[in-house]
């Protein structure tokens, strides 16, 4: 096992149990107001100091990782349960009217980048972070659908493919049995990174008043909120920004290293 | 090469028509009457046809989509519902600071990236390449609108050498302008240079392994004059995929660091038309986005076929 | 006076020993082939004397070219010597140029790079060199790209580059490897000439004895990493001193002995085949053009025959293995196994597949590589009816795999764990397994090194005896088709130009093509049959 995939795994693990024990215990109520003790530095009592409201940043911080979190995973769930099948089947189906139909609206798709999506549904139909999940969830959609597509052509030229037709088995069954293990690894890779960027979309998102809406905790608002004070109070924005940084970079790395220690091709480069 | 770029033309044709069906439809399905929401609930009946019928409100679906396509094309975007004048005079003006902006990123971004992947890629496993690929995993991590709030606090807060925020205008000159949209031109760059750089040094590593690599190498280059003469133009094609879909994460990129300098952009008008209801905007600017997305990607179609003669001649 | 001289050339890769005390030599003018199979470090060889060895490796001993130890130069003085002192052509014509320069560029490099001439004399002498490999620039404009030319067109670009300077010495790893027999004949005919021409050494690899027997003046046996004998090509071939070199030589000309076909009744009849591609449109109002990939073929295949199908790359051999396997509709004509049709309406015809069974070229990419051997060659019950389960399953895939020369306990095993040979042999137990009516071999044991080669032919002899096969064997290789082949077609552009019994055909070709094919085929030195 590589550097990289020991130090992204505790990098990211300490994010989520983080997340998970913020459940049972906070060191303070996430939401108590104590104005005397506003915009205190980190010290002792409050390890990363408190807000403007005079509200434990460590508190809001575990809390915040849990809605970065689940949004970032039901995005990638979204992705892959749509995406994943979309690619298998526009490879099984090279060249067919529905492939060109698949891959003509995965164009059309990326055309509109998450923020976008976010914005025409924040228009229509108010703030949430459910608007944040479904944005970043469909601009997942063709990320998955073509790196599926991808891998799936190539493993459509195999012999071993070619072997499974020979023996009578229908384009479902070979997707199924044959193409999905194999791509596996490259989507348990992908998923990894776009984990990650999922992070930093909600993040962007939040920030600008397009995700969770208060009082859910949320790491982009929290940056928003600092932005006024950072001139007198800057840990209120490094803090939140740090926690951004060593999620993304922790998922990044678990990427990275997974890729190495999955695929034995790679592996094989390298050493 | 006539016949690749007509069939791109048509799909970039293609694809403004759906997506501007999707905007229209989905804005279509948004609840209330904007004549009712500006006129109050007491305006009379009369009244709000009177409006609907200036705001280019009646009619039935197909007429009105088709309008608003029509009038797209002519320049006129509509009006306004909350400040009654022409959507386009207010784009226009928005569109000087956000464009700039995201090409003013892209351009450094490009810059940065581009030597940084080529270094990299020459000194495969050595130092210099372990720094750079560490620094572009730290660059991949740091969301852009964070990294802005804090060249804020650092260059423009404590070194004082930018404004914080808000942009001059042009009117005060091209370098007062272009200084004025460094701090978040930087903010949005170094990010995406992370990107990019490692997606230049990985193209380049599968460029290396290349069977022509060995052939150029047998004919006396040097390792450096490979890699320059023949790597980097074959090493171009998939790093002109990733520039073409980072344009459209510098344009959403540059709406949200408008916010951390207060810039009048894209961005503020369109949040403040989601705020004030005035779907009509929101409809434009989206489409604005949309456009520039698709367009340069049909800009990028077509600079693959200029760096490889295989589609050139192909179709 | 010696050009170049190998001595005690000892390598390692990361400490692992790649080559051990090889030696060779050169004189200009004097082609030395170095043979072997895969892993005997003939190519790495090669690579050493152009110091483009991969990473971590360290060399030992001396390779000296006019007296100048090699090992000993410093890389820009290497960078000096490769392109115009040695110049190396390689295997794989189709990626040895780069998909984005020009021909003309690509040879004019060679010169420029070496400041040898200014731009516009580089010019004419890319041309000139481009002529002397068989180019003409009024046929094959320096503008050219490398996608615009066939794999022999790119292969003597090749030469052009590593022969625009003149070197004194000529590298060529395994240079008609990749090509047709006919190209390859070609490619032979240059190298031949150039090295005459200009008085050059040339270093040629090869796995091919019988391409080695024809040209070289000296031939190095390797293995291992060791040179096992080396000597003049005639003595060598008169008194093989070796084992291994009488292995090797045995094994590139093997024949077996088939069971005479036993019954004459047929099974797959293929009559009046026609399948056309579409091509893309060359104007924007031009119609969509066709390339015809099959163009009217009939045969009959008789049950207990072994059918041999030969041509070169591109003349629709494969399409035709598709077409009959149901893996491609066909646009007319009908395809026929033991009397009902591959195809009913456009899809394939499960009946009938269960009757054939096929074994693919690439011993690597024919398994997924995430199933364990039991499960990859039971596959194929799928097409059965009543596929069989627990100890019934259980026996049939032992004795399969013993009938292919693997033991039982191989079935818990994954792909990965086998050598391509035993590879090859899971594919046959595969396509066994459901007693098949027919098996088509398409290319099955050209991707072999000859020993193995010659023990899966041995294989197929044997099961010939023991299941009755009946088979059709597409291949290029013109003598494995005629030692594992009673019947044989002969396929050109889509057509059947010439067919018959295999023994007749190639004793006594009708077809000009035919002719020209068996005479492009290098032949093995009867010598050596003498003395076997």
């Amino acid at each position: 096992m590589s550097r990289n995939l020991i130090l992204g795994a505790a990098l990211s693990s300490l994010v989520v149990l983080a997340a998970l024990i913020s459940f049972v215990w906070t060191p303070y109520d996430n939401a108590a107001l104590d104005i005397p003790n506003k915009l205190q530095a980190p010290d002792a009592l409050h390890w990363f100091g408190t807000d403007h409201f005079g509200r434990d940043m460590f508190s809001m911080i575990m809390v915040g990782a849990r809605t970065s979190i689940a949004v970032a995973l039901v995005a990638v769930g979204i992705g892959m349960a749509l995406g994943v099948p979309l690619g298998l089947t526009a490879a099984a189906r090279k060249g067919s009217w529905l492939d060109e139909v698949i891959m003509r609206g995965n164009d059309l798709v990326f055309a509109f980048p998450s923020l976008v999506i976010a914005i025409l549904i924040t228009a229509v139909f108010g703030a949430g972070a459910i608007n944040a999940i479904i944005a970043i969830g469909i601009f997942n959609i063709p990320v998955f659908a073509r790196i599926t597509r991808g891998a799936a052509l190539s493993l459509w030229e195999r012999e071993f493919i070619l072997a499974a037709r020979v023996s009578g088995k229908g384009a479902a069954r070979i997707s199924a049995e044959h193409i999905l293990p194999n791509v596996a690894n490259l989507l348990i890779v992908q998923g990894t990174i776009q984990f990650s960027l999922g992070i930093l979309a909600e993040a962007g998102l939040s920030y600008v008043g397009l995700g969770a809406q208060p009082p859910t905790p949320s790491w982009g608002r929290m940056l928003a909120d600092a932005q006024t004070m950072v001139s007198f109070a800057p840990h209120l924005a490094l803090i939140p920004g740090l926690a951004i940084i060593v999620t993304v970079l922790g998922l990044n790395l678990l990427g990275d290293g997974l890729r190495d220690w999955l695929d034995p091709r790679i592996r094989v480069a390298r050493a | 090469m006539l016949r690749y770029t007509l069939k791109r033309l048509i799909s970039l044709l293609v694809s403004l028509a759906v997506a501007s069906v999707v905007i229209f439809t989905v804005i279509e399905v948004a609840p209330g009457d904007p004549a009712s929401f500006m006129l109050g609930v007491n305006a009379q009946e009369d009244t709000l046809a009177a409006l609907r019928a200036e705001l280019g409100l009646d009619g039935s679906r197909i007429q009105r989509y088709f309008n608003w396509v029509g009038g797209m094309v002519a320049g006129d975007f509509g009006t306004s519902y909350t400040y009654r004048t022409p959507v386009s005079q207010m784009i226009a003006d928005r569109l000087w600071v956000s464009l700039p902006l995201a090409l003013y990123a892209l351009t450094l971004s490009t810059l940065i990236a581009f030597p940084a992947g080529i270094y990299a890629a020459a000194r495969r496993g050595k130092p210099g390449d372990l720094a750079v690929m560490g620094a572009t995993q730290l660059g991949i991590a740091v969301p852009n609108f964070w990294f802005a709030m804090m060249l804020v606090l650092i260059f423009a807060i404590n070194l004082r050498w930018f404004n914080a925020g808000g942009f001059v205008g042009w009117g005060e000159g091209l370098w007062a302008g272009l200084r004025s949209l460094t701090l978040p031109a930087v903010a949005l760059a170094l990010p995406q240079a992370a990107i990019l750089a490692r997606v230049m040094r990985s193209a380049l590593l599968d460029i290396l392994g290349e069977d022509f690599m060995r052939t150029a190498r047998a004919k006396g280059l040097s390792r450096r004059q490979a890699l320059w003469r023949h790597g980097v133009r074959n090493a171009l094609i998939p790093v002109l995929t990733i520039i073409g879909l980072q344009f459209s994460f510098l344009l959403a990129g540059s709406i949200i660091i408008e916010q951390v300098f207060y810039l009048p952009g894209l961005g503020r008008l369109v949040f403040q038309a989601i705020s004030a209801r005035d779907l009509i905007v929101v409809e434009s600017v989206v489409m604005l986005l949309v456009f520039a997305v698709i367009t340069v990607n049909f800009l990028v179609d077509l600079a693959y076929a200029a760096v490889d003669p295989r589609l050139r001649s192909r179709s | 006076m010696m050009l170049l001289q190998v001595g005690n050339l000892s390598l390692s890769i990361h400490g692992v020993p790649i080559l051990k005390r090889v030696n060779l030599s050169i004189d200009p003018g004097q082609i030395v082939a170095v043979t072997g199979e895969s892993g005997s470090g003939k190519s790495m060889t090669a690579l050493a004397v152009m110091q483009l060895l991969p990473n971590g490796a360290t060399a030992e001993g001396a390779i000296r070219l006019d007296g100048a130890n090699l090992l000993t130069q410093s890389e820009a003085e290497m960078c000096a010597l490769r392109g115009a002192s040695i110049g190396m052509v390689f295997q794989e014509p189709m990626t040895a140029l780069n998909p984005v320069k020009t021909i003309g560029d690509q040879v004019m490099e060679t010169i420029l790079i070496h400041k040898a001439m200014p731009p516009a004399q580089a010019r004419t002498r890319a041309a000139e060199v481009l002529t002397r490999v068989g180019l003409p620039p009024d046929r094959f404009p320096l503008s050219r790209y490398p996608h615009e030319l066939s794999g022999g067109q790119r292969q003597r670009v090749v030469i052009a580059m590593a022969i625009a300077l003149r070197p004194r010495l000529l590298i060529a790893d395994e240079p008609t490897t990749a090509l047709d027999v006919t190209t390859q004949a070609q490619i032979l005919d240059l190298l031949k000439g150039l090295v005459r021409e200009y008085d050059m050494g040339l270093l040629m690899i090869t796995h091919d004895l019988a391409v080695v027997s024809d040209m070289a003046d000296q031939i190095v046996v390797m293995r291992h990493g060791e040179v096992v004998e080396s000597g003049a090509t005639r003595n060598l071939f008169r008194d093989m001193q070796h084992p291994y070199t009488r292995m090797l030589f045995e094994a590139s000309g093997h024949q077996v002995t088939l069971p005479e076909p036993t019954q004459q009744r047929p099974l797959l009849e293929v009559s009046q085949v026609v399948r056309d591609y579409r091509l893309p449109r060359k104007g924007l109002l031009d119609a969509p053009g066709h390339h015809r990939a099959v163009d009217g073929v009939s045969f009959t295949l008789n049950r207990g025959e072994r059918l041999g199908l030969v041509g070169e790359s591109g003349c629709g051999k494969s399409t035709l293995t598709r077409a009959i396997l149901g893996l491609e509709d066909i646009q007319s004509g009908q395809i026929m196994l033991d009397g009902q049709p591959v195809f009913t309406g456009h899809r394939p015809n499960l009946a009938v597949r269960r009757k054939m069974q096929v074994v693919f070229q690439d011993p690597y990419g024919s398994f997924n590589p995430r199933h364990r051997v039991a499960r990859l060659i039971t596959e194929p019950f799928h097409l059965l009816e009543t596929p069989p389960k627990g100890s019934e399953r259980q026996d049939r895939i032992a004795e399969m795999l013993t009938a292919v020369g693997l033991g039982p306990d191989d079935a818990g095993k994954y792909i990965h764990e086998f050598s391509g040979g035993q590879r090859q042999r899971i594919a046959i137990a595969r396509a066994l397994i459901i007693q098949p009516e027919l098996i088509l071999f398409d290319e099955a044991v050209s991707a072999l090194d000859v020993s193995v080669r010659a023990q899966i032919l041995d294989l197929l002899a044997e099961l010939c005896e023991a299941y009755d096969l009946t088979y059709l064997f597409i291949s290029h290789d013109l003598s494995v088709v005629r030692t594992i082949t009673d019947h044989v077609l002969v396929m050109q552009s889509g057509r059947i130009v010439e067919q018959g019994r295999t023994e007749q055909v190639f004793s006594d070709p009708q077809h000009s093509y035919t002719q020209t094919l068996i005479a492009a085929a290098p032949q093995l030195p009867e010598i050596g049959k003498l003395s076997a």
